[in-house]
């Protein structure tokens, strides 16, 4: 079980290691979903696999799509289709693959043990964790929840375009 | 070391997308030695930090695009050194 966690750990900071020596925004954007699916699995091995699941949903999932849909948004030319055509070489994506499937089978490989524990780790079960969350920290949800509205807001009043700021002006 | 990694990429890169990717590396860096000292000593006050901090990255990460959307708007740069002509 601990070299399954060390192997995850070691994924992760290789792929970390990638995200910021790539000059590719899209490169270093896979690198960075890989790391966080290895952080995920390491999650999962210290025994929260509610967070291992929020780790896969939240980051890799919703901001990880926010990034895409920015440099989306932000080069669109005609260049970008021949460099599209030239992503689909295997020299691209060989790191990914091979990081990922050892990911997978670390994965497969946790689920076929039958998911042992460390002896020094306890499992957190959400039951706890929501007890935990909706009593003594009630009031760090409820700042949660303005954080959040005022990060939409701000994001709102950011994104809006030039022509339309002088049209109310 | 993540943490390490997220601090260097900071420094190097004057892509201000890659800064912001680094500020990602760090939250979660930060939040995994949150869970696992939450699991150390078998505490759910661990997780419910790493709750906060995703939801902190959420809304930095979804400001810090917007920002990143004006920069390019004005600038047609990616570059943060480009957006430094306020004199102090």
């Amino acid at each position: 079980m601990l070299y399954l966690f060390y192997l995850a750990g070691a994924v992760a900071l290789i792929s970390t290691y990638m995200v910021i020596t790539r000059l590719n925004i899209v490169h270093a954007l896979l690198y960075m979903v890989m790391s966080l699916l290895a952080v995920a699995l390491i999650f999962f091995l210290l025994g929260a696999p509610f967070i291992a699941a929020l780790e896969v949903i939240i980051y890799a999932g919703a901001i990880m799509v926010l990034f895409i849909f920015v440099v989306m948004m932000l080069n669109l030319g005609p260049q970008s289709v021949v460099q599209e055509r030239q992503w689909f070489n295997l020299n691209t994506w060989r790191g990914m693959v091979i990081l990922a499937g050892i990911l997978l089978l670390e994965l497969i490989f946790a689920f076929r043990l039958g998911y042992i524990q460390p002896q020094a780790l306890t499992e957190i079960t959400p039951h706890q964790v929501a007890m935990a969350l909706f009593g003594p920290y009630l009031l760090g949800v409820e700042l949660a929840s303005m954080l959040l509205l005022a990060g939409l807001v701000g994001a709102y009043h950011l994104g809006r375009r030039e022509d339309e700021l002088e049209r109310r002006a | 070391m993540l943490f390490t990694l997220g601090v260097v990429g900071l420094i190097v890169r004057r892509n201000i997308f890659f800064m912001l990717m680094s500020i990602e590396i760090m939250l979660n860096a930060a939040g995994l030695v949150f869970v696992a000292a939450g699991a150390r000593w078998g505490q759910p006050d661990g997780q419910v930090m790493f709750l906060f901090i995703v939801s902190v990255a959420a809304a930095e990460v979804s400001v810090g695009l917007a920002l990143v959307l004006r920069l390019y708007q004005q600038f047609r740069t990616l570059n943060v050194d480009a957006a430094s002509e306020l004199q102090g």
